[in-house]
Formats: structure tokens, C-alpha cells, sequence
């Protein structure tokens, strides 16, 4: 027995002394730049595509990066969370992992930034990154207000801006309001209250006015008058109250579809079978969920006849609203600090690159002059809205997004929020039994927080 | 003399074959120290520790004693999901044992001689060999507001609408049951059958010389004879049930579907790891433990007790 004891010990010991070796003996501080491997953590292939296309830009024979240097892609999905954990296990110990390893770059996005934000992970883009002010002079404040820590400084940049609007299909529109003129349903859609009327006639006609719960949660929650987080004591904003009494009459009065956020039945509703009139989409969503869903066949070209491509328009809608985003945070420990910086500067700061990119990609970009160029512009349209300048509108409702009330919490909000509510518009438990619910899912994830009801 | 130096040789042999025998066991013994027992003494340990992360801040460990324990009772959460746990097992266990002891008994009878056994066994085995996750995420779709399964309905005139399966909680609670019952039929099938072929045959031959039909055959002779076995497909599906977590979080996108109602144990724990909360989720991990060991105890009690009054005798 002793003697197997003793060759479990040696064995376990063994074991114990190889972990040390490999991550001990790895030598730390390696000064600035001397990374070979550029590694970005991400969750999709958007900003990858945006980086090969206008940064990296191989095809063009354009190679910017210095010579020798690798990109790495490390992409987690965002699905359970996975994304936030791997950042969560790396970043701490981002200073001794090797060149091959050491994030340099990584993504976030607004529901958890301040996360990051706040953290002492991420790098000052002014004082240690070095873009300037001047430089970032052009881009929307309120992409600049969320990830400005609490501490005033300034931790991630975007390509990006994500005003949201209100997305119509113009046959309905036409065939329930007689016009399908952008500047006319607007007038219609002005407030709430005319909102709810135009969802009668939709009714009338055998359409929804929304897909479902969900859908109108950000043109109100954006709008709140403070952060629903304050000095450890969560208080759900009017706001939110609001949105629960609307969308229960929409359910109970047959205006939606009842539909969640991201289903099959909701995304169905945007494709050539769909009985919805609209969704509150930001220009992401527009441009690239929206138009997919739209068409009937989506292997063949994303044009005119494909489906219902071309039978939609934007207009702002009753409340102005922002929907998602992507910002993009230099590393704590990075080893390739200039790189970043001139990625930084490229791709969130060049008004060519960026008009560029709008151009191409229908994606509505952070630069305030590239934008009203493209605005002002009487012949840029898009062929997906039916020949609609939508940057035009991007334009009016980006200056109006207030982003000063936003909490580190707010992702757990949303999520359990829509997740307790749903029972309530589904009828089967009671307003205040789902709030229980919501704020008992609340403090699972943070405990730390009381409750002011 | 001769005879001693005989009797140390033939010892010394033999503790030479045991060594090389604790050699074979040791790979399993060691990994599992490091990967199982380890791991279950730091979940006893840490459930008397705060220790989270609120966002990238790492908060303790700080050694609270049983406040972990004494607030999950005051939450009263826990007895909740362990109710939706228990009873969602048994609505499918109940249907499972029954169908198969019925499947069992008909490919076991020498009377209907059943052709191609080894094919219905592959086929019933089949749901088995697919990922509980993946099985949750198919019908999750097939009976979505808008799947498969509404679609058919509504094509042959059986409803005009389609119906909202996991908006209710009936809907939820008895497809989480159904695709567990699915999932285990066959390997319970299969575990009853080798039981029912275990006995010895003359025992059937004499009940039937005796004029008992089949219906007291199987509860005088085949139930009592594979009790052992029923015991053993209790226990494990009992203790698998109460660990009930992919095909619910799968099938409830995690949230426990309507009112939390087929929220299960683990799939509250799995809330806790959000926020690598290891204080809470030790203490649910422990308190699950015991109520399973509890749990298991009982039925083997239950089961055990008639046999034992039977052989007192000596």
C-alpha cells in the first residue's frame, strides 16, 4: 500500500512539475512591437471581413502589415456566454503568455462594454494606445460615451455607428396607408399613439404590426432618464414599464405575432411569406439580416426579384433608438502596439477608408463627414429599400442616440427581462410574478446588487 | 526446512502478480484523484466560501460558513427546481420501465418467437447514439410556433393555428419527458431482456404445468426474478434524471421555459457559473449530492426490505 502510495505521489508529482515548466518558464516583457502574430479575439466574421477587405487587403497586392507579422484569428460564438469567458480567462494573464498567444486586439460590444471598459485590461486609446483627439474628432460621441470608463478614459474605438429605424415593407404600406413614400409613413408613425393606430388598420388588413415581444424593447429602453444600476441598487426605469404595457396590448390586441426575438417564426415574418409590416432594426440589421431574410433563395443574387428584396424603406420611427455595435479595444500587454494603433487609425478614424466602406458594404460608418457626404449625395441609394438614401437617415438619428444612462448591467437586464416577460404576454403567470422572476434571475448573476422595487 | 523455504516462495509470487495489479489500476486511480475526487472535495470546500466575479473582478474566496446554504434555503429556489427535476423524470420513467418490460417480455417469449431481435435492438438503441443536445436542438425546431410538426397538423385540418408547445408548461415538462423516454427505452429494453433471459426456463415451463397464465407468471415469477436488474435501471435513471441538464437547457434556451417550470437543478447551477460563482453552486452541488445519495438509499431499502423479511430465517 505504501509503495503504491508512493508511485500515485511520484506520478502526481511528475505531473505537477511539467505544468510548471510550461507555463513558467515563458520570459515576460517583451517590449512594444516585437510581436510576430497579431491576435484578435472575435465572435463572427464581421470584422474580419472588415480588416481583410480595407485593412489587410490582400488582393489588392496592398499588404499593410510589416513584413513578418501574422493575423490571428480567435473567434468564440457569443451564444451562453462562451465569448466574454474566453476574454475572461485570457486577459488576466495576458502578459505572460507568449507572442503566439498575447492578445493584441479584441472586439466587445455595447450590452457588456463597460465591462471591459472599466477594467484595467483594456488600453487608454489616447494616452497609451496614441490616437488623438483631433483624429477622432469625426466620430459619433455617443460610440465614444460607451466606452469611456468611469475614470474619463477613453478604452475603444468603432468603425461603426448603429442608429436604429424603423423598417417597413412598402407593398403593405401601400396597399394599408396609400402611400409607401418614406417622409408620409414617418407622419404616420410619428408617436406612439399614431404607432398604435396604423396597427389597427394593419389588423384590419390581416397584418401584424410587429414580429413579437421584443422588437419595440430598444426604442424604449434607450430612451431611459437614468442608469438602471445605481450605487448597488437595480431600479427598473419607467421606460421599461412602458415597453411591458405596450407590448402586453399589442399581444392581447392581435398586433404582433407573438414571436421572440431571433426566432424562426421572427425571421420568417421579414421573408416573402411574412405578415409583418415592420421592425425596429439598427443598420446592421438592416443591411445584413434584414436583406437576408427577405429573399426567397438565398443562394441565388441578392437583387431585385429575389425574394422581397426592394420592397422595403426605413423611417425613424416613433422614438430614436441604437441597436448593438462593435468596438474594438487594444489589449493590456499587447506586443504590437503600433500596428494597432495604425489599424485603429485606418479603419475608425480614415474619412476615405470609411466612406469606402459604406459605399460598398451598405454598413453605416463612424465618421460624421464621410456620412453626410454620402447623405447628401442625390445619387447614392440603396436597391434593397427601393432606391432609399437610408445613410440619410442614419445621419438624423445617430446625432440623437444619448448613450450617458448605460450600465455594465444592462445585458443581464435585456436578457432576463425579455426571457420573464414573455411568460406574462403568453398569459400564463401574473405582471408581478414575472417581475419576481426577472429579479430573481437578476441576482443569480449578480448577487451583489440589491433590489429597489 | 524445505517446506518453509516452499511456502516463502510461493508468498513472494504472489505479492509480485498483486503489485503488477495495483500497476494496471494506478492510470485510473490516479486520473481519477485529479479529474473527479479533487475536484468533489473543492466543490465541498468552496460551498462555504463568497467567491465570484462581478465582471473581470474576482470577489474572495472569503470564508463565510453556511451562509451559502442558509440563503439557498431562505430562497427556497433550489426545493423548486428539485420538485420540476424529480417529477419531469418520472413522467418519463413511468412510460420508459413500463413500455420497456412490454417490449422485453414480447422479444423474450418463447411463445412468439420474435424474428430479427438483433434489428429491433439496434433500431430501439438507436436515440441513444445522438447527442442529447443535438436530440433537444431537433425538437426544438420540429415543434417550434412555426416547425414541422404544427405545419402537418395544420395541413391535414387539425388545427388552424399552430400551437405554442414551449410557451406552456405542460407543453415543455412532456417533450423534455418524452425525449428522455425515447432516449432510454431501448438500453432499458435491452437490460430487461438479458435479465428475463437469465431465468433459468424451467421456472416458466413449471408456472405454466401449474396453469398459471401469463399475467401471473410475470408478476410471481419474471418480476421477482429481475428485481435486481429493475432495481439497477431505477437507481442509475433516477440518479441520471435528478442530473437532468442539456435536453431541458437545449429545449428552454436555458431560461427553464415558462415560470421556470422545467428548470432543473444543474441547469440552475449552470446560472450560478455565469459568474464563476463556486460559493453558490458548491452548495447546490452538495445539497444535490446528498439528496441523491438520500434518494438512492431509499429505493434500495424499499427494494431490498421484502427479500431480506423473506430470507430471515438464516
Amino acid at each position: 500500500m505504501k509503495r503504491l502510495l508512493l508511485f500515485m505521489l511520484a506520478v502526481v508529482s511528475v505531473f505537477v512539475l511539467f505544468g510548471c515548466d510550461g507555463n513558467g518558464g515563458e520570459a515576460s516583457g517583451l517590449s512594444e512591437d516585437k510581436g510576430k502574430t497579431l491576435v484578435i479575439y472575435c465572435w463572427n466574421e464581421e470584422f474580419k471581413s472588415r480588416f481583410n477587405d480595407y485593412y489587410f487587403n490582400e488582393a489588392n497586392n496592398n499588404n499593410m502589415l510589416p513584413n513578418g507579422v501574422k493575423v490571428k484569428w480567435v473567434m468564440t460564438p457569443s451564444e451562453g456566454n462562451a465569448y466574454q469567458n474566453s476574454l475572461d480567462e485570457v486577459l488576466p494573464r495576458n502578459d505572460e503568455l507568449g507572442d503566439d498567444e498575447k492578445v493584441d486586439l479584441f472586439l466587445i460590444e455595447a450590452d457588456y462594454a463597460l465591462k471591459y471598459v472599466n477594467s484595467e485590461y483594456t488600453l487608454d486609446i489616447i494616452n497609451e494606445v496614441g490616437l488623438t483627439q483631433k483624429e477622432l474628432e469625426n466620430q459619433y460621441q455617443y460610440t465614444k460615451d460607451i466606452v469611456t470608463s468611469s475614470d474619463g478614459k477613453l478604452k475603444g474605438t468603432s468603425w461603426q455607428a448603429t442608429p436604429g429605424l424603423f423598417a417597413y415593407r412598402r407593398s403593405i404600406a401601400k396597399e394599408v396607408l396609400g402611400t409607401d413614400d418614406p417622409v408620409e409613413v414617418q407622419k404616420r408613425l410619428s408617436d406612439w399613439e399614431k404607432f398604435e393606430a396604423v396597427a389597427e388598420l394593419m389588423k384590419e388588413k390581416g397584418y401584424y404590426m410587429l414580429s413579437g415581444y421584443d422588437d419595440a424593447y430598444r426604442p424604449f429602453t434607450n430612451n431611459i432618464s437614468q442608469p438602471m444600476v445605481k450605487d448597488g441598487k437595480l431600479k427598473l426605469d419607467d421606460k421599461i414599464f412602458e415597453w411591458i404595457e405596450q407590448t402586453k396590448k399589442f399581444t392581447e390586441n392581435g398586433w404582433n405575432q407573438r414571436t421572440t426575438l431571433w426566432s424562426e417564426t421572427w425571421a420568417q415574418g421579414q421573408g416573402p411569406n411574412g405578415r409583418v409590416f415592420g421592425y425596429f432594426y439598427s443598420t446592421w440589421g438592416i443591411n445584413f439580416t434584414l436583406l437576408e431574410n427577405s429573399l426567397e433563395n438565398p443562394d441565388e443574387p441578392a437583387q431585385v426579384g429575389n425574394g422581397i428584396f426592394g420592397d422595403w424603406a426605413v423611417c425613424e420611427g416613433p422614438a430614436s433608438f441604437y441597436w448593438g455595435g462593435t468596438w474594438i479595444c487594444a489589449a493590456k500587454g499587447t506586443d504590437n502596439l503600433n500596428l494597432v494603433r495604425d489599424i485603429m487609425r485606418k479603419l475608425t478614424c480614415d474619412r476615405a477608408t470609411m466612406k469606402l466602406i459604406t459605399l460598398e458594404t451598405l454598413d453605416f460608418t463612424n465618421h460624421k463627414q464621410a456620412m453626410k457626404e454620402i447623405a447628401e449625395d442625390p445619387e447614392y441609394g440603396s436597391s434593397f429599400l427601393g432606391g432609399q438614401n437610408h445613410i440619410a437617415l442614419f445621419v438624423k438619428a445617430a446625432d440623437k442616440i444619448s448613450m450617458k444612462n448605460a450600465s455594465f448591467y444592462d445585458q443581464t437586464i435585456t436578457e432576463e427581462i425579455q426571457t420573464a416577460m414573455k411568460d406574462y404576454f403568453d398569459e400564463q403567470v401574473t405582471l408581478e410574478q414575472a417581475l419576481e422572476n426577472f429579479y430573481k434571475a437578476f441576482q443569480e448573476i449578480h448577487k451583489n446588487i440589491e433590489i429597489e422595487r | 526446512m524445505g517446506e518453509k523455504k516452499e511456502t516463502k516462495r510461493v508468498r513472494a509470487k504472489r505479492v509480485n502478480y498483486s503489485r503488477y495489479g495495483y500497476y494496471f489500476i494506478a492510470p485510473f486511480f490516479i486520473v481519477y484523484c485529479i479529474f473527479s475526487l479533487a475536484p468533489l472535495l473543492m466543490t465541498f470546500y468552496y460551498s462555504f466560501f463568497e467567491y465570484y466575479r462581478d465582471g473581470l473582478n474576482v470577489i474572495g474566496p472569503n470564508f463565510v460558513g453556511f451562509e451559502n446554504y442558509v440563503n439557498l434555503f431562505k430562497k427556497g429556489d433550489f426545493f423548486q427546481y428539485f420538485g420540476n427535476t424529480l417529477l419531469v423524470w418520472i413522467i418519463g420513467f413511468i412510460p420508459q420501465i413500463v413500455v420497456s418490460f412490454l417490449l422485453a417480455l414480447i422479444f423474450t417469449s418463447h411463445r412468439m418467437k420474435i424474428r430479427g431481435k438483433t434489428f429491433f435492438k439496434t433500431v430501439m438503441y438507436m436515440p441513444n447514439l445522438i447527442m442529447a443536445s443535438a436530440f433537444a436542438m431537433l425538437f426544438f425546431l420540429v415543434f417550434g410556433d412555426t416547425g414541422p410538426f404544427n405545419q402537418i397538423l395544420i395541413d391535414l385540418g387539425l388545427i388552424d393555428e399552430g400551437i405554442r408547445y414551449l410557451s406552456t408548461v405542460w407543453g415543455t415538462r412532456s417533450l423534455i419527458a418524452l425525449m428522455n423516454f425515447l432516449m432510454w427505452f431501448g438500453n432499458t429494453t435491452i437490460l430487461l431482456m438479458a435479465g428475463i433471459n437469465g431465468i433459468d426456463p424451467s421456472l416458466f415451463e413449471a408456472a405454466e404445468m401449474d396453469g398459471a397464465n401469463s399475467w401471473q407468471v410475470f408478476w410471481k415469477v419474471t418480476l421477482p426474478l429481475v428485481s435486481p436488474i429493475v432495481l439497477y435501471v431505477l437507481v442509475t435513471s433516477m440518479i441520471g434524471g435528478l442530473q437532468m441538464f442539456d435536453v431541458p437547457e437545449v429545449l428552454t434556451r436555458g431560461t427553464g421555459g415558462t415560470n421556470r417550470t422545467s428548470m432543473t437543478v444543474l441547469m440552475y447551477l449552470n446560472r450560478f457559473l455565469k459568474t464563476r460563482n463556486y460559493g453558490d453552486s458548491g452548495a447546490v452541488s452538495v445539497i444535490l449530492f446528498i439528496l441523491t445519495a438520500l434518494l438512492s438509499l431509499a429505493v434500495f431499502r424499499l427494494f431490498y426490505q421484502p427479500e431480506r423479511k423473506g430470507g430471515g430465517g438464516r
